[in-house]
């Protein structure tokens, strides 16, 4: 399988008037078209900053990123992004955000009238597949933030992205919700073909989502290890309960443990306890 | 326990109790104001009564002055205001979308506004003589320098999010522009025109200080030249109702113009 995504020896130097801060050192990391990698992590281990390199929405201090076919130098419509919230469009319907695209440029270079109607027919399909259709003309204020976030993946894949890149998509919402959403997302993604890059903090949820784990650890923001997910390509939640998959769960909640740099000082928590 | 609800933090009251303490609100001062000069305590050269204030309005109807006062106050008021909001609203996004011109201007616009625009006045006369383009002018000064900091202000407010999902999408620089920046910033913008409009008018005394002969604020000063305190009133009373009205306008589009906003269910 090609590598859709490549990122070779990325270094990324945040430069701030304290001095600069190494977020990430040294990542290599290659994505195969289809896949749906998930990474985790502790907090400041750069996470989001390599998704947001990948996005092109960052620029690399060194090393570089190839994303299908291409070296990324800034954002592009084949590597959609969902954002944990606040990117919907609030003056559009949700069917006038999910076109949204189709008011871009890019999106209607030479474009006939059959590709405005397949687009519409597209938005109208996305649109069902994600559970809309009753909500089609309301606002995104009128929607609870499940809603809200389904919206914010339809309209990201209004035109067909190779790689859809999600930055802690469900992190806002409640555990029945999220749960609901990972059955979404699963089945959209493999209807739809495309490579996944998704972060997050809930290890359940990487595990659950993702083919492959990719766990990265704090000071400086690096790749600590990649676990492959012994599960088939399609999940149920009863899996969440197999031996497997608790154990593989254990692994990475110690291994993010010992990387946070955190430590549980016994002796210390008993002098505090006594005083 | 529901005498106590009224005052739960940013607590709801029913639309018929918001009207009733507006009126309250509104009526009390004046109430209190017509027993306090009906009582003969104070000279009425010091605080007229209601009465004499509406017969002062009615008289100077009568004149035919009234009218072309107002007319001409308000002429004066919108074109300062409208010449600021023209040259801010389009300063104030370069301000508040690229950091380069934000580092170039907005330390300039700090200084100058902290300027009263009184001490113009001399220089007005100067530079733009002393019709009316000269009470424009200052009436702009007062208001267009506030206005390009709030306009960049809300410009900077519009979410990153919704910013980089376009750029996501594949959105050009100026396309984010005009189909991200502009509409995300357009109702704050609005609140930004109707805070300034009160602020043109607040500057309509000022800018008729400068050789006029007519408008609502010259004939405050030239009541003040006479003594003839229920005038004053009633040229103040005027302006305040003028931008009540004004007021309640910019809210009653703010509502039209955006219903994702206020059409909450």
């Amino acid at each position: 399988m090609a590598g859709i995504i490549r990122c070779r020896g990325v270094c990324k130097i945040f430069d701030s008037r304290r001095g600069s801060v190494p977020a990430l050192q040294d990542v290599n990391l290659e994505i195969a078209a289809g896949e749906f990698v998930t990474i985790v992590g502790a907090s400041g281990c750069g996470k989001s900053t390599l998704l947001r390199l990948i996005a092109g929405l960052e620029t690399v201090t060194s090393g570089e990123i190839e994303a299908v076919g291409a070296r990324v130098h800034g954002p592009g419509a084949e590597r959609a992004m969902v954002f944990q919230n606040y990117s919907l469009y609030p003056w559009l319907t949700v069917m006038g955000n999910i076109k949204f695209p189709r008011q871009l440029s890019v999106h209607n270079r030479d474009s006939t009238s059959s590709d405005v109607e397949a687009a519409s027919g597209r938005a109208d399909a996305l649109l069902q597949l994600m559970g809309l259709s009753a909500v089609e003309t309301a606002f995104p204020a009128q929607l609870s933030g499940g809603m809200q976030q389904r919206v914010a993946i339809a309209r990201a894949l209004m035109t067909r992205p190779r790689v859809l890149l999600m930055d802690e998509p469900f992190g806002a919402l409640d555990a029945q919700t999220r749960e609901v959403m990972h059955d979404l997302i699963l089945h959209v993604c493999a209807l739809e073909k495309c490579s996944v890059v998704f972060v997050t903090h809930d290890v359940e949820e990487a595990i659950y989502l993702g083919h492959r784990v990719v766990l990265m650890a704090p000071q400086p923001g690096r790749v600590e290890c990649v676990y492959n997910v012994p599960l088939g390509s399609t999940r149920d939640q009863e899996m969440k309960h197999t031996r497997e998959f608790l154990h593989l769960k254990g692994q990475i909640l110690a291994r993010i443990r010992d990387t946070c740099g955190v430590r549980t000082d016994l002796e210390l928590l008993q002098k505090l306890s006594r005083a | 326990m529901s005498g106590g609800r009224g005052w739960v933090i940013r607590g709801w009251i029913s639309p018929a109790s918001y009207w009733t303490l507006a009126v309250v609100g509104l009526v009390l001062p004046v109430a209190a104001w017509l027993l306090v000069s009906s009582s003969g305590a104070i000279n009425p050269v010091f605080l007229p009564g209601p009465s004499a204030v509406v017969h002062r309005v009615a008289a100077w109807f009568d004149d035919g002055d009234l009218l072309s006062d107002i007319r001409i106050s308000f002429f004066r008021v919108l074109a300062g205001w409208a010449l600021s909001a023209v040259i801010a609203m389009p300063l104030g996004l370069l301000i508040g979308t690229f950091r380069r011109i934000q580092a170039l201007l907005e330390p300039l616009t700090d200084f100058i506004r902290y300027m009263p625009a009184v001490a113009f006045i001399p220089l007005v006369m100067l530079w733009v003589g002393i019709d009316e383009s000269a009470k424009v002018a200052i009436i702009f000064i007062g208001t267009f320098f506030q206005m390009v900091l709030m306009v960049a202000e809300d410009v900077r407010r519009v979410p990153m999010a919704q910013i980089e999902a376009a750029q996501t999408m594949g959105a050009t620089r100026a396309e984010v522009i005009e189909k991200v920046i502009i509409p995300s910033a357009k109702p704050a913008l609005l609140d930004t025109l109707r805070i300034t409009m009160g602020w043109a008018w607040t500057y309509l005394v000022v800018a008729e200080l400068v050789a006029a002969n007519s408008g609502l604020g010259y004939a405050i000063v030239k009541a003040q030249r006479f003594l003839q305190t229920d005038k004053i009133f009633a040229g103040i009373i005027l302006i305040g109702l003028i931008g009540l009205a004004m007021d309640q306008f910019f809210r009653w589009a703010h509502r039209a113009a955006f219903p994702w906003l206020h059409g909450r269910n």
